[in-house]
C-alpha cells in the first residue's frame, strides 16, 4: 500500500497508450453570459478542433450542470477519449467535478486538464476578439499538456487507530475523552506532573460563578479511569514521524530525573498545550514585583479561594482591578484581546463585593467586552453588585504611605485622577507558550503573526492544521475562555475520529518521484522539504521520497541539481509543451 | 484637518497615528503634568481625529509638553501622541505664534548657535587652562560639551568634571570648541522644524569631518538627536553614562578616593524613557567607593519628568506653582540621601532650583554623576 517501499521507477505506460494518439475531448463552457457574452465560444471550438490529438471539441452553457457533464460522460465511452480538458473557470471549484465526469466516461481522472477562460479570459478582457484570441491559447496550452499527461491512481493508506493528545488540560482532556468513547486509544502527553492546566488554578467560572472544584475533579477521575485513557505526566512529545493514518510519537517520560521513552502508534494527533499568562513584569509601570499590593488575576483566584485579601495584615478598603494587561498592545506584540479578563474581572470583582461588603470596587477599563452567552447579563450583575466601571486605561502605580496610587485618566470626566488602593488586580491576558516553537518544529506547525498556532481556514477549518491529522484544540490557536475551549476540543476530537473511524486515508497521487540512476544522493530534496517526505536510502545513497508524506509542492523538484526528481502529473515536458503554446 | 495634520506630521518625519486611536486614556494617564497643567494630549488626539482642533494660538498648555515621551512609551496602539503636539507646535511656529522667551532661544540659537544668548566665540572658555585639545589636533574620542554645560555656570563645572574624569581614564578626547553647535534637540520638539534641519545640514559634516568613531555627549538631549535624527552612520553615539560604565568595566577607570555619601538617582527622559539607559548609571554610583545607593520609589519607566525638556527651558509652563520637580526633591529627601544624582543639565538645573524653592538646602545636594566620579578619583 505505501508506495515508498516500492522501488522507484518511471510510470508505466498503459498497454493501450503504446505508440497510440491520443484521444482528447475538449468542452467549452459559456458560463453562462460569464464567458461566452465576451469570448466566441463557437470559433474556440472550431479552433479546438485543429489542436492535435483532438477527437471531438463541444461547447455549451454550463459544462458543470448534470447535462454538461454527461456530455463527458457519454463522448468518453463512444469516442474511446483517452484525455478530457473543459476550458471554463479556475480548477478551485470544478476539477473534481470534471475529474469525476471523466472518470465515469472511462477517463483516467489524472487524464484531466482544464483551462482557465474565466477568470483568467473573459472576466478580464472587454475586446470580444482579443479575448476569443486569448481563449484559443489557454485552450491549446491545455491541450497540449493534456496531450503528455500520463495515467495515476487514486491511492489510500490504512490507519492506526488511536490518538496523541498533547496536553492535559481541559481542551486534552475532553478531547481524549470523546476519543476514548468513540473506542479508540487516547493518549495524554502532560508536561506537568497533574492533570488540569490551568483551569486548576482557578476558583470559580464566569458568568455563574460555579466553582470549579465541582467539575473539574470528576472529568480528571473519568480520565484516569478510562478504560482506553493512557496518561504520561511529567513527559513531553520528542519526536513525531509519519503522517496522516500512521504516525510514530516519541514520548519522554521525566518522572524521578529518569527518563523513558515510549513510541505510540496512532492515526491522529491533537494539540492541546494552551497557553502562557502574561508575565505583568512587562509592563514595567504597574509596578508589579515591587509592590506587594499588585497582583494577578490569577493571584487574586488563589485568594479568593483561600478567603484572604489582606495586604501587609489590613483588611483592603478600596480594590482596584486594571484590564488589558498584556492584550490589545502593540507596542508588546500582543495587539489581539484576550478574551477573558472583561468577564474575569467581572468575576473577581462581584466576588470581592461579596467577600468585603464595606470596600470600594473600582474597575479601569478601556472597553468592557461580554460577549458570548451570558456576558453581558453577567457585567449587568457585576455593576447591579456595586462594581463601579470607570473608562481609562491605567497608566501608571506608584507608592503613597502604606497604599498605593492607581494614576489614570477617567476619559468621561476628561481629569487624570490619583486613586489610592489597597490591593491593584492586573487582569493578565495570555500569549503563545514559550515550548510552542518547539511543538511546531516537531509537527511542522505553522503559527500566526501572534505566535499562536495558525488553524487551516479561519471559519471553514478552524482545529485542522496544515499538516494533515494534526488538530488544534483550546487556547495554544487562540484565546479562548472555557466553553470555547470545550466545543474546539470536542470539533477536533470529531475531526481526529474521521480518518481513524473511515480506518483508510485518501492521499494524493501528483507526488515527486525520484530516478535512481539520476539521483547523486547530495542530500537537498531532504533538506528543502517541508514535509520531511524524501530520505536518503542508506543502502542505496539515494533519495527516496514517501509518497504518502509529499504533498506534491515540486520544492525537491526545483532544488535537485541533477534533474532526478519529477512531479507527476507536473513534468517538464507536460509544464514545457504548456509553455510553448503560451510563448509562442 | 485631520488628514491635515496626520499628513503634516508624516511630512515632519514624525511617526504620529492619529487613526490608529482607542481613546484608552493611557497617555493623559501617565502623562505629568496632566494634573497640573490644562493639557489633555488624549482629548487633542480626538479633536485632531474628529476634526474639532480649537484654535491653537489660545492654547497656551500646548507648550506645556516636556516631551517626556511618557505617552509613546506606553501608548498600546503606538499612535505617539506627543507628536501630535510637535506638530501643532510646528503649526504655530510657521505662524508666529510661540511664547517670547521660546522665540529668544530660538534666535540665539540661530545667531549664536546656543539658546542662552551668549556669543560663539566664547563657548570654550570654560575649557581654558584644563589642557583640552581640539579634535581638530586628532583624537579617538569627540567630546559633544553641549550648550548648558558650556555656557551656564553651574554645569560648567560638570563639564570640568567631566574633563577631569576622562583624562584620569587616559581617554584621548578632543572638543569643537567654537566649532560646536546647538544640537537642535529642543529646537525640533518646540516644532521649529526649519532651523533644526539647518542645524543638521551645519552640524552633520562638522561632526563627521572629525572622523572619529565614538562620539560622547554630556547630555541626554544631544544623544537623543545625534542618536536617532542625525543619521551618523559612521559614528558610535554614546551617552556619557554608557561610556564610563564601559570604562569602569574595562577597568579603566578606578577610584582611590570615595564619596562616602548616601546617593539617590533622578532618571533623565531622555536617557531613561526614551532611550532604555537605566542600568549604566546606576552601575557608575555603585562602583563608587562609599557611595550607598537608594532608590526612590518612582524610578526607571516610572520616573518622574523634572519638567525640563520640549522647550519647557525656555518656558515657564502655565503652572509654575506645582512644578514637577519640587514633588521629585521630595521624594529624594525622603529616601534619606544626601545627593539626588543626575544625568542631565536640564535634570541639574531643575532640581536644583526646585530644592532651593522647597528649602532642601541643609538636607539635598544636587550633583551630576560625573561631579561624584570626579570627587573620588
Amino acid at each position: 500500500m505505501i508506495e515508498s517501499a516500492m522501488p522507484n521507477r518511471q510510470p508505466a505506460i498503459e498497454e493501450g497508450d503504446m505508440g497510440s494518439r491520443p484521444r482528447i475531448g475538449v468542452y467549452i463552457c459559456h458560463c453562462g453570459a460569464n464567458i461566452a457574452s465576451t469570448v466566441d465560444v463557437e470559433a474556440v471550438v472550431e479552433f479546438a478542433k485543429t489542436l492535435p490529438g483532438v477527437v471531438v471539441a463541444r461547447h455549451y452553457t454550463y459544462m458543470c450542470s448534470e447535462p454538461g457533464q454527461a456530455l463527458i460522460k457519454e463522448d468518453g465511452a463512444k469516442l474511446s477519449l483517452d484525455r478530457v480538458v473543459v476550458a471554463s473557470c479556475s480548477p478551485r471549484m470544478h476539477e473534481p467535478t470534471f475529474r469525476a465526469a471523466s472518470q465515469e466516461g472511462g477517463v483516467n481522472p489524472y487524464q484531466f486538464e482544464m483551462a482557465n477562460i474565466r477568470e483568467q479570459c473573459s472576466w478580464v478582457h472587454h475586446d470580444p476578439d482579443e479575448a476569443t484570441a486569448k481563449a484559443k491559447i489557454l485552450v491549446a496550452a491545455a491541450v497540449a499538456k493534456a496531450y503528455r499527461l500520463e495515467p495515476l491512481e487514486d491511492r489510500e493508506v490504512g490507519v492506526t487507530p488511536g490518538a496523541v493528545v498533547i496536553g492535559g488540560g481541559v481542551a486534552g482532556m475532553v478531547a481524549a475523552l470523546d476519543v476514548a468513547d468513540a473506542g479508540f486509544p487516547a493518549y495524554i502527553v502532560e508536561k506537568s506532573d497533574r492533570l488540569g492546566g490551568r483551569v486548576a488554578d482557578l476558583n470559580r467560572t464566569f458568568p455563574d460563578l460555579e466553582p470549579v472544584a465541582e467539575w473539574l475533579p470528576g472529568l480528571v477521575e473519568r480520565i484516569q479511569s478510562h478504560p482506553n485513557i493512557t496518561v504520561f505526566l511529567n513527559a513531553q512529545v520528542a519526536q513525531v514521524e509519519g503522517y496522516v493514518g500512521n504516525f510514530e510519537v516519541t514520548v519522554v517520560e521525566n518522572g524521578g530525573g529518569e527518563e523513558q521513552g515510549s513510541k505510540l502508534q496512532v492515526g491522529a494527533i491533537i494539540v492541546a498545550t494552551g497557553y502562557k499568562v502574561f508575565d505583568p513584569q512587562r509592563k514595567p509601570e504597574f509596578g508589579y514585583g515591587v509592590y506587594p499590593q499588585v497582583i494577578t488575576t490569577l493571584e487574586m483566584e488563589r485568594r479568593l479561594a483561600e478567603g484572604d485579601l489582606s495586604v501587609n495584615g489590613k483588611t483592603p478598603e478600596h480594590v482596584v482591578f486594571i484590564k488589558c494587561v498584556g492584550s490589545r498592545d502593540k507596542q508588546l506584540g500582543n495587539p489581539y484581546c484576550s478574551r477573558v479578563c472583561c468577564m474575569i474581572s467581572a468575576k473577581q470583582a462581584q466576588l470581592v463585593r461579596q467577600a468585603l461588603p464595606d470596600a470600594r470596587v473600582t474597575v479601569f477599563y478601556m472597553d468592557v467586552r461580554a460577549f458570548g452567552k451570558r456576558g453581558e447579563e453577567f457585567y449587568d450583575e457585576a455593576r447591579r453588585a456595586g462594581v463601579r466601571y470607570r473608562r481609562g486605561n491605567v497608566s501608571e502605580v506608584y507608592r503613597r504611605g502604606d497604599r498605593v496610587v492607581v494614576r489614570v485618566e477617567d476619559t468621561f470626566l476628561q481629569r487624570t485622577l490619583e486613586v489610592e488602593a489597597d490591593l491593584v488586580v492586573l487582569a493578565v491576558g495570555m500569549e503563545a507558550r514559550d515550548d510552542a516553537d518547539e511543538v511546531a518544529a516537531l509537527l511542522k506547525l505553522p503559527r500566526s503573526a501572534d505566535g499562536f498556532f495558525l488553524e487551516a481556514h479561519p471559519k471553514l477549518r478552524p482545529v485542522d492544521t496544515a499538516m494533515d491529522g494534526v488538530f488544534l484544540a483550546g487556547c495554544c490557536q487562540a484565546p479562548k475562555d472555557i466553553p470555547d475551549t470545550v466545543a474546539q476540543a470536542r470539533a477536533a476530537a470529531a475531526s481526529a475520529l474521521i480518518p481513524l473511524l473511515r480506518g483508510t486515508v485518501p492521499v494524493i497521487s501528483e507526488t515527486a518521484e525520484v530516478d535512481p540512476e539520476l539521483c547523486a544522493g547530495c542530500g537537498m530534496c531532504v533538506e528543502v522539504c517541508p514535509f520531511g517526505a524524501p530520505a536518503l536510502d542508506p543502502l542505496w545513497g539515494v533519495s527516496r521520497v514517501n509518497a504518502v508524506l509529499c504533498k506534491g509542492c515540486g520544492a525537491c523538484a526545483v532544488t535537485c541539481p541533477s534533474k532526478a526528481i519529477q512531479v507527476r502529473h507536473f513534468r517538464p515536458d507536460q509544464i514545457l509543451a504548456q509553455v510553448d503554446v503560451l510563448a509562442g | 484637518m485631520q488628514a491635515d495634520i496626520q499628513e503634516l506630521a508624516r511630512e515632519l518625519g514624525l511617526g504620529l497615528d492619529i487613526l490608529g486611536c482607542i481613546q484608552c486614556g493611557k497617555c493623559t494617564g501617565g502623562c505629568p503634568i496632566s494634573i497640573t497643567t490644562a493639557l489633555n494630549v488624549r482629548f487633542l488626539v480626538y479633536e485632531a481625529l474628529v476634526d474639532a482642533l480649537p484654535d491653537l494660538g489660545e492654547m497656551e498648555e500646548l507648550w506645556d509638553c516636556t516631551c517626556c515621551f511618557t505617552c509613546v512609551e506606553r501608548c498600546p496602539k503606538d499612535v505617539r501622541p506627543a507628536e501630535l503636539i510637535i506638530s501643532l507646535r510646528s503649526q504655530l511656529v510657521e505662524s508666529g505664534k510661540i511664547p517670547g522667551t521660546i522665540g529668544d532661544a530660538l534666535m540665539s540659537i540661530f545667531r549664536q548657535g546656543n539658546p542662552l544668548g551668549f556669543a560663539r566665540e566664547d563657548r570654550a572658555a570654560w575649557a581654558e587652562g584644563l589642557g583640552i585639545k581640539s579634535a581638530r589636533d586628532g583624537c579617538e574620542v569627540l567630546w559633544f560639551v553641549g550648550c548648558v554645560p558650556s555656557y551656564d555656570m553651574r554645569s560648567q563645572a560638570v563639564a570640568r568634571a567631566a574633563a577631569k574624569v576622562f583624562q584620569a581614564a587616559g581617554v584621548d578626547f578632543g572638543i569643537l570648541g567654537t566649532e560646536e553647535t546647538c544640537c537642535g534637540n529642543e529646537v525640533r520638539r518646540v516644532g521649529e522644524m526649519g532651523l533644526f534641519e539647518m542645524l543638521v545640514e551645519e552640524g552633520k559634516p562638522v561632526l563627521e569631518s572629525v572622523g572619529v568613531p565614538t562620539m560622547i555627549t554630556t547630555s541626554p538631549h544631544c544623544f537623543n538627536t545625534f542618536k536617532h535624527e542625525y543619521g551618523l552612520e559612521e559614528t558610535e553615539v554614546l551617552h556619557y553614562t554608557q561610556f564610563l560604565a564601559r570604562l569602569i568595566q574595562e577597568g579603566k577607570l578606578s577610584f582611590s578616593g570615595k564619596v562616602a555619601k548616601r546617593v539617590t538617582y533622578h532618571d533623565p527622559c531622555f536617557l531613561g524613557k526614551q532611550n532604555h539607559i537605566y542600568d549604566e548609571p546606576r552601575s557608575i554610583l555603585q562602583a563608587i567607593p562609599g557611595v550607598e545607593f537608594v532608590e526612590m520609589d518612582r524610578v526607571r519607566e516610572r520616573s518622574l519628568c523634572c519638567e525640563g525638556g520640549g522647550g519647557r527651558m525656555w518656558f515657564e509652563g502655565t503652572n509654575t506653582e506645582e512644578r514637577l520637580a519640587f514633588q521629585r526633591v521630595h521624594e529624594a529627601a525622603e529616601t534619606g540621601a544626601e545627593i539626588l544624582a543626575v544625568a542631565c543639565p536640564f535634570c541639574m538645573s531643575m532640581l536644583e532650583d526646585a530644592v532651593k524653592v522647597q528649602g532642601l538646602e541643609d538636607r539635598l545636594k544636587v550633583m551630576d554623576i560625573l561631579e561624584l566620579v570626579a570627587e573620588a578619583l
